[in-house]
């Protein structure tokens, strides 16, 4: 594998849920068009981590994170940061689907049109694509002036997707996208964050060992809010360093 | 096999059967109630409703015939009045409370007069625009009955659209967010949304609630024997109407006002019930 440039890079990351510490110092750096995966048992920390590089924790009060994340080189846990701009460059799809209370057209033409200004027709283009990306057109496409809420759990999770990739963002934050979804979805969704990876870097949490083995290029094992070990997804699951690794990807955590 | 002779089993099956007599005898309670509301209003109003209920106004003391149209007309004009007022300025109170209520004073005070506002006794409303509005500007209006009505219906609006706003799950909020959404946009055009036929709902109840205030009108809007479309002038209304004419002594008043009892409720019913089932089908799961 060949090495990739850093697109983000994690230092000295510690977090708070007001005077609980839940993230302590993490290095770590997300390498640009990879899939990283983060692992580890519930409570430790790993959805957490990810919801610092959108900065979602700002939406709650008594939620703060101290130390460096460097996006491109800026850091964006700095003040007086543009949090929507950084938000639309890193999108996120969570846990449970959750499509807006919208046809599926303006479900995907919601975010787009938040930061360009595209004709009927251009926005056509896009919607096509994105839900394409997502491998949903073909069984969307006769119904786009449908509520987004009338599709099955698996086809609303990657409607979710379709709108996060539609504002062609640089990163997409994948929070457990599949823990809700059949195993056939699951494997839809699999095999696009595969395709996806041609074009946006991915971080995405999983409880799910094999899907960590299958998708990432890297993969960061957690454990009580702290980044226990980071390489190369191979490696980690061949032939890790630390035993903690071992226990847990063996099923011997303990 | 089950032994239904068990002790502990026998018990429980005895304090099901009590749970359900009780529940169903108190729904019996409510229901008699309410259907007796309603055989009474439709036994002695059917005879008064007619074509002219519709098209003459009140009739004079002593006078024969006569209808209801100018008490119609009002009330029509007072109710809808006080809902284009209280509709906007109730779904934004509201918005205000579910987004900053939580951490912020002001809200806090807001939430707790809403609260009071909407236990206050109606009178108490109609006495305040009295002494603010009418004892001002020395005559009753069309415009204070509208004002009452509208003091009565914001409380209503506010608390409707406050709840259903709080019902929205964070993660559909977060995921709007986490799109760069700002932060007004995913309160109107995601939150809101999202609870859309819960608001129009609270809306129609707010409309039900005033159509049938007469307390706030008798000391605002008074009444009129003739058709007026002034707003400024003193306006007839059905409440008001019915008030008035079920204590006469006059046989075609008495039958106008159960004609106008019926005509209220069923319309409150109606509302109701068009608020219950077309809005409720698009509800959010």
């Amino acid at each position: 594998m060949t090495q990739a440039s850093k697109i983000i890079e994690i230092s000295g990351l510690n977090f708070y849920y007001g005077k609980t510490r839940s993230l302590h110092n993490v290095n770590l750096d997300i390498h640009e068009k990879k899939v990283t995966a983060f692992i580890g048992p519930s409570g430790c920390g790993k959805s957490t981590l990810l919801r610092t590089l959108n900065r979602m924790y700002d939406l709650y009060p008594g939620q703060r994170a101290e130390g460096t994340i460097a996006y491109r080189g800026r850091n964006i846990l700095e003040a007086g940061l543009d949090v929507n701009m950084l938000r639309a460059k890193v999108g996120m799809v969570f846990q449970k689907p959750t499509p807006f209370p919208m046809s599926i057209y303006d479900n995907i033409a919601f975010g787009v049109r938040l930061y360009e200004d595209l004709s009927k027709g251009e926005m056509d283009e896009r919607v096509e694509w994105a839900l394409k990306k997502a491998a949903l057109w073909t069984e969307v496409k006769d119904k786009l002036s449908k509520s987004g809420l009338s599709l099955s759990g698996g086809q609303q999770q990657r409607l979710c997707i379709a709108r996060g990739v539609a504002v062609k963002p640089d990163v997409l934050l994948l929070d457990e996208p599949t823990s809700a979804l059949d195993p056939i979805s699951t494997s839809k969704i699999e095999e696009l964050i595969s395709e996806l990876k041609l074009d946006y870097t991915i971080a995405i949490v999983t409880h799910n060992m094999q899907q960590a083995a299958r998708c990432s290029d890297y993969t960061a094992y957690m454990y009580l809010g702290e980044l226990v070990e980071f390489g190369e997804t191979d490696q980690i699951f061949m032939n890790p360093a630390r035993k903690e690794t071992q226990d847990y990807i063996t099923g011997r955590f303990g | 096999m089950i032994n239904t002779n068990n002790p502990v089993y026998r018990r429980r099956l005895l304090v099901h059967r009590a749970g359900i007599a009780l529940s169903v005898g108190a729904m019996a309670f409510g229901l008699i109630a309410l259907l007796w509301i309603l055989a009474t209003l439709l036994v002695n109003g059917v005879g008064a409703l007619s074509g002219s209920m519709f098209t003459a106004t009140t009739p004079a003391p002593g006078s024969e015939g006569g209808g209801l149209w100018n008490a119609i007309f009002g009330s029509l004009l007072m109710v809808g009045l006080s809902t284009l007022v209280a509709t906007p300025i109730g779904i934004l109170a509201g918005i205000y409370l579910a987004e900053y209520g939580d951490d912020n004073k002001v809200a806090q005070v807001t939430r707790f007069v809403t609260d009071i506002m909407l236990s206050a006794p109606s009178i108490v409303i109609g006495l305040f625009v009295y002494a603010l509005y009418v004892a001002n500007l020395k005559h009753f209006s069309g415009f204070a009955g509208s004002l009452a009505l509208s003091l009565i219906a914001i409380p209503v609006v506010v608390r409707a659209t406050d709840n259903m706003l709080r019902l929205v799950p964070n993660s559909l909020l977060e995921a709007a967010y986490a799109l760069g959404t700002p932060r007004w946009k995913v309160s109107t055009m995601v939150r809101l949304r999202a609870v859309k036929a819960g608001v129009v709902t609270g809306v129609l109840l707010a409309v039900a609630r005033v159509s049938g205030e007469t307390a706030p009108l008798l000391f605002t809007a008074l009444n009129n024997q003739f058709f007026s479309a002034d707003m400024n002038q003193p306006m007839a209304n059905l409440p008001v109407v019915i008030y008035q004419f079920a204590m006469s002594p006059y046989d075609n008043w008495r039958a106008l006002a159960w004609g106008g009892a019926l005509l209220v409720t069923f319309s409150v019913l109606g509302l109701n019930i068009l608020s219950r089932t077309v809005f409720a089908q698009n509800a959010p799961k």
